[in-house]
């Protein structure tokens, strides 16, 4: 646990991306960060890139239409905005600002440009993802504060770990194809915004081979590609329950030693109003056993993830899901664990 | 006996029957991201071969430990004995990894004269296209299968093929993503770009009088030409070597349709994971795809059955203020621990329980299997055996978990 008082790590990056395996909790880790921003009076715009509408489940809200719409609002003034950033749209708006195109946009997307230029040509889709992101980042207000930045901070809930490196380098992938032109310059400033010292791209990841696999594998690979890797936040974290002590007295437990221990506990259970019979208390004792093995094979992963050498914030399992106030639980986790 | 007699219950699929019908010639293994796919069509393998089938599988990324144990650290991108197979019901185990790019490549080779496969395999579109377009994966495993299919009916090398389907985060991906790239690499705007170059495509220009030249124009502006004459190019070597990707996808499409085939559908007893599955069985449905049924796994099983959450909780709490007051015996903690360990693993059992339930309710007649939750992950041929024999001896599901039936019939 981070130390209380000090400033969080991450304080002053404009843009988190949160990336990690399938299903680890990119999303709801995302939500969390943007609310935990948010506590701290901090306007934030989270995005999300795939269509799927995991923000207005996460924040338990209408889906979002694809506009920039208020999700969340703290005592303290700060603010959430969702946004689901549609590829096809975002073309078309491209389009409109730079070209004027007007009714000329619908006769790409009858002749199937815009579908081909969305979804086959490699990397297009991805410059115009991050592209709104992008043009998010760097809006600003107008009216009576002008000038000032819309979004003090934005939180993207990026592709999977397989897939985001070549997501955030977009640059190298549309070199190849798009040579001129105005992608290809949307692709410069992205690759310059995700290379930014107020960037950092963090990982989810569970206390599990395959994720935590996955998460070295990233690291390495955002590194190559020139990325800041932020913190490593391992996600739904268990209460062992029982001691260390306790858990090692269970783990190096003899058959011998055992019957012993299964009198005592079946007398403490019949104290607490528990029938139990000799094979319910070695039932227990069996479930401790699988427990403390599962706690030691998550503490070999912790320690593999700590050998990185960067932040490790851990977020505790929900035992009711992320509904019910489940996303303030992670927040204040995550502010506690000293991340922002 | 406590048996929640509303519980609605399903047949689970008959894992053993499935196998060793001649007429199984292929399952599929299919499921939202992280539930068991490659677990469970590793296991399905192995159980197959071990009674007496000639089985090929195909997996996508396997966990390292899991790949190593089957032997799958050559990445040659072909099918490999497992050692360690038991064979002496006349059965044999080969797998592979896929790699799709080779796949991709493999296809194109197959297909044209080597000038042209290397003018192919050279363009910066196909380069791109073949190893980062998100439905390639899913595109790539369906050829593979057809591959090994026409490879299995022409060599009788094997006699089952069970598949792996890619980490998605939905299970319809695979049926959609083949389609999705078949249909726009043989889609309007590459018939418009090709246009120029074929007779038939006069007709169409004229539609889209006027278009034509906005519509590549703009293009041009945005992609730069060089995008579209690579893909011009592509597309023109590949459509006189095959007849275009559309029918080829068609071809495979076809395949998953044949009533050798069967799906299994793999999900965890989660509610997003549920709800996927049921996307997947009723898209199944629609398409008229035989499914064998849906597997639950890793299902939270207790030990000490027969003790509710909400008891243990309640037991625990009583000990803890006795070693509070300092009247509690010198075990009285570990009991507490043992509780609260116990408390946790029943409310989890409780929930999948209730998940799974509702899941049966809402699919009468689909079979559903559960399968426990091991304690450790599943990394080698006996930790796969052990997820065979619980497919194979099957729990109704509907049945509250591991309460009372466990416990009586240990405790007789
Ligand atoms: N700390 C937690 N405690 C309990 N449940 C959690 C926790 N974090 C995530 N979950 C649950 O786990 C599931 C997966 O989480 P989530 O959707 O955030 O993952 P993801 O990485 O975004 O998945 P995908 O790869 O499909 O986008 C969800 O049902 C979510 O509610
Ligand atoms: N019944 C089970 N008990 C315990 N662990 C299991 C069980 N089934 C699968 N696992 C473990 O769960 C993890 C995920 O399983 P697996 O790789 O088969 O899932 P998958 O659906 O193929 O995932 P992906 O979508 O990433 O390909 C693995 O570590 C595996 O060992
Ligand atoms: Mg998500
Ligand atoms: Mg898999």
């Amino acid at each position: 646990m981070a130390d209380p008082g000090s400033a969080g790590r991450f304080a002053s990056t404009r843009l988190h991306i949160v990336s990690g395996k399938g299903g680890t909790g990119k999303t709801t880790v995302a939500a969390a960060l943007a609310v935990a921003l948010a506590r701290q009076g901090k306007r934030v715009l989270i995005a999300e890139v795939e269509g799927r509408q995991g923000i207005s489940q996460t924040f338990n809200v209408p889906p979002l239409s694809g506009a920039e719409e208020r999700i969340f609002a703290d005592r303290s003034g700060g603010e959430v905005y969702g946004l689901s950033v549609d590829a096809k749209k975002s073309l078309l708006e491209y389009l409109q600002m730079f070209y004027k195109l007007g009714r000329a946009g619908s006769i790409l997307e009858k002749a199937g440009a815009i579908d081909f230029a969305t979804t086959i040509a490699p990397g297009v889709r991805d410059v115009l993802l991050i592209g709104k992101i992008y043009e998010a980042a760097g809006r600003r207000t107008k009216g009576r504060r002008s000038g000032d930045l819309v979004y003090d901070a934005i939180v993207l809930d990026a592709p999977p770990t397989g897939r985001i490196v070549r997501f955030l380098g977009v640059n190298h992938e549309v070199a190849g194809v798009a040579r001129v032109g105005p992608i290809k310059n949307q692709a410069e400033s992205v690759n310059r915004m995700v290379r930014h010292h107020t960037t950092a791209v963090h990982l989810v990841t569970l206390l599990e081979e395959m994720p935590v696999q996955e998460t070295i594998d990233a690291i390495a690979d955002l590194r190559t590609a020139e990325l800041t890797v932020g913190a490593i936040i391992v996600n739904q974290v268990r209460d062992p329950l029982l001691t260390d002590e306790e858990l090692a007295a269970i783990s190096a437990d003899t058959v011998a030693g055992r019957a012993e221990a299964v009198e005592a506990v079946r007398t403490d259970l019949t104290g607490a109003g528990v029938k139990a019979t000799k094979v319910m208390v070695r039932g227990l004792f069996a479930q401790a056993h699988d427990l403390a093995d599962r706690v030691a094979l998550q503490a070999q992963e912790d320690a593999v993830l700590a050998e990185q050498g960067l932040p490790l914030a851990h977020l505790p399992t929900l035992p009711g899901g992320v509904e019910d106030g489940g996303l303030a639980v992670l927040a204040d986790a995550l502010i506690e664990e000293g991340i922002v | 006996m406590t048996r929640d007699t509303h519980a609605p219950e399903a047949a689970p699929i008959e894992i053993d029957r499935l196998l060793a019908d001649p007429g199984t010639g292929i399952i599929v293994c299919c499921g939202s991201g992280g539930v068991g796919k490659t677990t469970t069509a590793a296991a399905l393998g192995v159980r197959a071969a071990e009674t007496g089938r000639r089985v090929v599988v195909l997996t996508i990324d396997p966990a390292r430990r899991l790949a190593q144990s089957l032997g799958l650290s050559e990445l040659d991108n072909t099918p490999r004995p497992v050692l360690g197979i038991d064979t002496a019901a006349g059965g044999s185990l080969d797998a592979m990894m896929l790699d799709m790019k080779r796949t991709f490549d493999e296809v194109v080779l197959s297909h044209s004269t080597p000038e042209k496969a290397e003018q192919i395999l050279a363009n910066p579109f196909y380069q791109a296209l073949s190893s980062s377009f998100a439905g390639t994966q899913e595109y790539m495993a369906m050829e593979k299968l057809s591959q090994l299919s026409h490879e299995a009916a022409e060599h009788g090398t094997w006699d089952l093929i069970i598949v792996d389907t890619p980490p998605s985060r939905s299970a319809l991906d695979f049926l959609d993503a083949p389609k999705r790239l078949g249909s726009f690499l043989d889609g309007r705007f590459i018939r418009l770009l090709m246009a120029p170059a074929r007779a038939g495509g006069r007709a169409y220009l004229k539609v889209v009088t006027g278009g034509i030249t906005l519509t590549t124009a703009v293009m041009t502006k945005l992609l730069g030409g060089q995008l579209l004459g690579d893909v011009q190019t592509f597309v023109a070597a590949l459509d006189t070597m095959f007849g275009g990707f559309r029918q080829r996808a068609e071809a495979t499409y076809a395949l998953l349709k044949d009533s050798r085939t069967s799906f299994v559908v793999v999900a965890a007893p989660e509610r997003d994971a549920l709800r996927e599955a049921s996307y997947f069985v009723d898209r199944l449905d629609q398409e008229g795809m035989p499914l064998a049924g849906v597997i639950v796994n890793r299902v939270q099983r207790l030990a000490a059955a027969g003790l509710s959450a909400g008891r243990a909780d309640a037991a625990a709490e009583v000990l803890g203020e006795a070693s509070v007051a300092g009247t509690g015996s010198a075990t009285a903690g570990l009991t507490e621990g043992l509780l609260r360990v116990h408390a946790d693993l029943a409310e989890t059992a409780e929930r999948h329980h209730a998940q799974t339930t509702r899941f049966v309710a809402g699919h009468p007649g689909i079979p559903v299997t559960e399968v426990p939750a091991a304690a450790q992950d599943i990394h080698d041929l006996d930790g796969l055996r052990e997820i065979g024999a619980a497919l194979a001896v099957a729990e109704t599901p509907g049945v509250t978990p591991g309460l009372t039936r466990d416990a009586e019939s240990r405790a007789g």
